[in-house]
């Protein structure tokens, strides 16, 4: 990696501070995207911002009918967390089964949505629970959060703080992971809200979207062969060494059957 | 025989060290005033190399040396030597393409070193190399063997070679393989892609080179044994006697094969630690041992075997395209041909065989030994022919197995192909994994799979290898005055547990314990001589070198025992620590011995201590041979494999340590399994890694591999003392074609008949459409 200065504020205030007074800043939550990154020398950053004292992100709270979740919460944290397990164990089974030890003990809900990787477990949730994204000041809602491949409505400098999903009827999370990576070539969640049935589907094309198709079928029946024969058009998937968009599109339908299925 | 010696299940007296982390690496030691090497590699698979800039790079903060390949032309730096070529069909002797340790006009694969950057720290090494300009003008590039091969490719090393064919060679009888094949009933024949690997140990190379006063040279590196390393740098690449360069090799973290070869950045570590006088130290990250830690496999093959309608094996005939890469590496020319050409008779009565191989050069990482290295393809060629031959016949492939199997009392059985394989019961090891592998019971089982969705295969494999013939071992043993036994070998632990089964052998024949015996390895200044750790020699060879010695320090024993028991060495035997008097019980200990060695008068022919150092060498190579038995449920709808249960029936001769042999029999089992289910090292058109790390390139790991079950029959070999055959490569050659052959009995069910590895569930996804008549 490249030098560069590091600080590790103690609060939102002195970490925005810190952030707009150098020219070419960097946050760093879990690092397990921004660590690689440095160490490949494919960024130069200034400053890196650590956010892993600050107080405001911190913690898990369930309230009613949300349950929301600090930023820089682990993976490992959000998938022990009793209170998550019993109110949305989609949502621990989810971040039980994100990388591996090391990254779930290191990684965050808060880094891993604002890096917005298109393979990424969490933005499947955030879409499929109709949660709300906090900033210091303003709150996005799940479908304006995420706009594209690594691109979010983040403004530069503007951190995530928190995420309040509210509970659904019920819910599964289902993931057809890279081999190598364990990345989600296809992940899709399914979802009964209080706003009716929602599948959102991550790893399978430039970032998280959801599938009306399948949503409408499921609101009629509420099975799996019900969303087994939709077809995803293929056109907007994405391919790689892993997976055609032909196979990520079939996947689609198995993994929102097998979601189905594990909820029903 | 007591609590150690031949047979017994001693745990590793390394793992202490290993698990707590207290094992010592290359990159765990550092010298006082090391520089650090940082190396600039080829971002092209083919270009010339115009001009290059390093003017500012030297100039920049830390940096103390800067070296091109004209810098090494101009000090004389020679070529990375080859050690093996094989004998060309055209009976012309090829030589090997130059290869500098830093490219020289051109480059011939992506991660080429191009230029060496010295500097006090490696950021500031690093820091420098991005100041280097160099005017590359890009080649056409052949990423594989077809486009090598392909009229009006480029030549990466005309004009040496007009072409990339390095050579044809070929081994058997055309004439009466044509016979064999125009009286067939029926002729199968197969299109087999041998998937090009990464070696990917867990400890990436690293190096640090010293000089001392005298300009002598110590090189500290992971190796498979120093002295091969030495050799190759003493003769070729630094022209000098190899008394002037020590290879010092502390702990080593999975070798493969690969730590056996003499690299780039080995030799640009001597060169700069002889011509700045100072220390350097180079460590690969993931990301160089990707690009330029040798690759293994890649072959392509077209076989085809010839049968009476009744499935007796005629001939076999196989062409393949072995790939060496942009240059040979030492043995890159040799693995493709000799090393695994003449095993393609596999374990049966083959009357007939041809086999013909052409050796290309691409523009790709060189390629040498993994684990195997020949035999895994040739038993894997000859595993899947042999199963498509069953299901074309309608004879159960385990029957087809046995009606043409080698019988006990044809052994020594010469094959078709020249070898002649010592010795095995391969009916026998058969029948016994099928029976606890419930061979007979699959049916039940399928049924019951079929009910959850699932397809379920059950695939086999018959392998047989060659290992631990050629070079001897020549240890040193000798006892201290304390009673201390050390053993100085030559070949090199990379993980197997070699401290812990020479020291058990001793120990077992000395009756003594294993914490006075101290093995060293991995000095060359310390241990004389060696040939290294490869082809699973270290036991066979290795450890009968070990017995013969001890055997030998036994009979110096008995001559000063019987001096000092005024009696006739004759009359002297040795049991239970103790020289005795035969039928009295007049005897003197072991230890007291050792101190008469020492201090008393000698006979002739005892020497202090015992020492001892007489040569092994073993009278031919071994066959180690055994059957697998994989079974796996395939989920169509994903493509997604999962190991039900794996059996391993195994002949490796006499077990020594039967932990440390199945330790090394699961081990080679996933490097197998890896190939045929995960790995694949994939380069684009333009020559390209696209598998350059583990996000990428997926390794067998702990929840995608099966426990296996794991016994063995010994079939003594009589080619070497012990009657071990060898086992760090079995597990490997048997793996891969049980586990692709029970994909593809899976897969039978659904119409496919055909699959390359890795089998992947994109790949088994894509079949299952396609044998359906689907778009995929």
């Amino acid at each position: 990696m490249y030098a560069f200065d590091y600080t590790r504020p103690k609060d939102l205030a002195a970490a925005a501070q810190s952030f707009a007074g150098s020219d070419e800043p960097v946050y760093m939550a879990g690092g397990q995207t921004l660590i690689p990154t440095l160490k490949q020398r494919l960024r130069r950053p200034s400053l890196v911002v650590d956010l892993g004292a600050l107080p405001e992100l911190k913690g898990i709270a369930v309230a009613g009918n949300l349950v929301t979740i600090g930023a820089m919460a682990t993976h490992a944290e959000v998938a022990a967390s009793a209170d998550v397990r019993r109110a949305i164990p989609a949502l621990a089974d989810l971040a039980q089964h994100i990388g591996d030890p090391q990254v779930r003990n290191r990684g965050t809900l808060g880094g891993s949505i604002a890096n917005a990787d298109p393979a990424a477990d969490y933005p499947a949730a955030i879409v499929a629970l109709g949660a709300t994204v906090y900033t210091p000041t303003r709150s996005i809602a799940d479908a304006d959060f995420f706009t594209g491949m690594f691109e979010t409505a983040l403004e530069p400098g503007e951190l995530v703080v928190k995420v309040a999903f509210p509970v659904p009827k019920r819910a599964a999370y289902m993931k057809f992971r890279n081999p190598a990576s364990r990345y989600a070539i296809v992940g899709v969640m399914v979802a009964e809200t209080a706003s009716g049935i929602r599948v959102a589907v991550t790893g399978a094309g430039p970032s998280v979207f959801r599938v009306p198709e399948m949503e409408a079928a499921l609101a009629k029946s509420f099975t799996a062969d019900a969303v087994k024969a939709i077809a995803v058009p293929v056109d907007d998937l994405n391919a790689d060494l892993h997976a055609t968009a032909e196979y990520r599109a079939h996947l689609i339908g198995v993994m929102a059957a097998r979601a189905v299925v594990a909820i029903a | 025989m007591g609590k150690f010696g031949v047979g017994q299940p001693v745990r590793r007296v390394e793992d202490q060290r290993f698990l707590t982390g207290t094992g010592r690496f290359t990159d765990d030691i550092n010298v006082d005033g090391q520089l650090h090497l940082y190396v600039l590699r080829s971002p092209y698979a083919h270009a010339e190399i115009r001009k290059i800039d390093s003017a500012a790079a030297a100039a920049a903060s830390g940096v103390v040396a800067v070296f091109t390949g004209a810098d090494f032309e101009t000090l004389g730096v020679g070529p990375i030597p080859v050690a093996a070529i094989p004998p060309a069909n055209d009976g012309v002797k090829r030589t090997a393409p130059f290869r500098p340790a830093i490219a020289t006009g051109r480059v011939r694969y992506v991660g080429e070193p191009v230029v060496g950057v010295v500097a006090d720290t490696l950021a500031n090494a690093r820091d420098a190399s991005e100041l280097i300009e160099i005017d590359y003008a890009e080649l056409p590039v052949a990423a594989t063997m077809p486009d090598a091969l392909a009229s009006g490719a480029t030549a990466l090393h005309a004009p040496q070679y007009p072409s990339n064919l390095l050579l044809h060679w070929a081994i058997g009888d055309d004439a009466a393989t044509k016979e064999a094949f125009a009286k067939a009933d029926k002729i199968v024949a197969i299109d087999i892609v041998n998937t090009r690997i990464s070696p990917t140990a867990i400890e990436p190379r690293a190096v640090i080179g010293e000089v001392d006063a005298n300009g002598r040279i110590t090189l500290t590196l992971p190796t498979q044994g120093g002295h091969g390393q030495r050799r190759w740098l003493a003769s070729s690449v630094l022209k000098v006697p190899e008394s002037q360069i020590r290879i010092v090799t502390p702990d080593v973290g999975g070798a493969f094969g690969m730590k056996n070869f003499l690299f780039n950045e080995t030799v640009i570590c001597a060169v700069a630690a002889r011509e700045l006088k100072k220390p350097v130290k180079w460590t690969a990250d993931r990301s160089e041992s990707f690009l330029n830690d040798v690759h293994g496999r890649d072959q392509l093959s077209h076989a085809e075997m010839a049968l009476t309608k009744d499935g007796k094996f005629l001939g076999i005939r196989v062409s393949s395209l072995g790939n060496v890469g942009a240059y040979l590496s030492q043995f890159g020319a040799f693995i493709p041909t000799a090393a695994g050409g003449a095993m393609h008779c596999g374990a049966y009565v083959f009357p007939a065989a041809a086999v013909d191989v052409k050796v290309v050069m691409t523009n790709t990482t060189p390629l040498d030994a993994y684990r195997g290295a020949g035999r895994p393809e040739a038993a894997y060629l000859v595993e899947r022919l042999v199963e498509k031959a069953a299901r074309e016949l309608g004879i159960p492939s385990v029957e087809l197995r046995r009606r043409n199997f080698i019988k006990p009392e044809q052994f020594p059985f010469k094959t078709a192909l020249g070898q002649t394989y010592d010795s095995g019961r391969y009916e026998e090891v058969m029948d016994a994994a099928l029976t606890r592998a419930d061979y007979a019971g699959i049916a039940a089982r399928r049924a019951e799979a079929k009910t959850r969705g699932k397809l379920r295969g059950i695939g086999v494999s018959y392998y047989v290898e060659a290992c631990a013939g050629g070079s001897g071992e020549q240890p040193v043993l000798s006892f201290d005055r304390n009673g201390k036994l050390t053993i100085r070998i030559g070949t090199q632990n990379n993980g197997q547990g070699h401290e812990t089964v020479y020291a058990q052998l001793a120990a077992g024949l000395f009756d003594m314990e294993l914490e006075d015996i101290t093995i060293i390895q991995g000095d060359t200044d310390e241990v004389p001589t060696g040939n290294g750790t490869g082809g699973s020699r270290s036991i066979p060879v290795g450890g009968s070198a070990v017995q013969l010695n001890v055997a030998k320090m036994i009979d110096q024993g008995k001559s000063l025992a019987a001096e000092m028991m005024e009696a006739a060495t004759v009359d002297v035997e040795f049991a239970d620590g103790k020289f005795r008097i035969a039928g009295t019980d007049r005897a003197v200990g072991l230890k007291d011995v050792i101190a008469a060695s020492f201090d008393g008068k000698r006979p002739d022919g005892v020497t202090e201590g015992l020492r001892v150092s007489e040569n092994f060498n073993p009278s031919g190579a071994t066959f180690p041979n055994g059957c697998h038995v994989c079974e796996v449920d395939v989920d169509p709808e994903t493509g997604t494999v999962a190991f039900v249960r794996y059996t391993i029936q195994d002949d490796l001769g006499i077990a020594v340590n039967p932990m440390t042999m199945a330790g090394q029999i699961y081990g080679g089992a996933v490097q197998g399994l890896g190939q045929a289910l995960y790995e694949e090292a994939i380069y684009d058109s333009t020559g390209q890694l696209l598998t350059g790390s583990f996000m990428d390139y997926c390794m067998p790991r702990a929840d995608n591999t099966p426990s296996f079950d794991f016994a063995y029959t010994e079939v003594p070999t009589p080619r070497n003392a012990l009657g071990a055959k060898g086992a760090g490569e079995a597990g490997t050659i048997g793996a891969t074609p049980a586990v692709a052959n029970a994909v593809l009995d899976a897969l039978a069910a659904v119409g496919v008949t055909h699959l390359d590895m890795p089998m992947t569930p994109l790949r088994i996804w894509q079949a299952i459409q396609s044998a359906q008549g689907k778009a995929a």
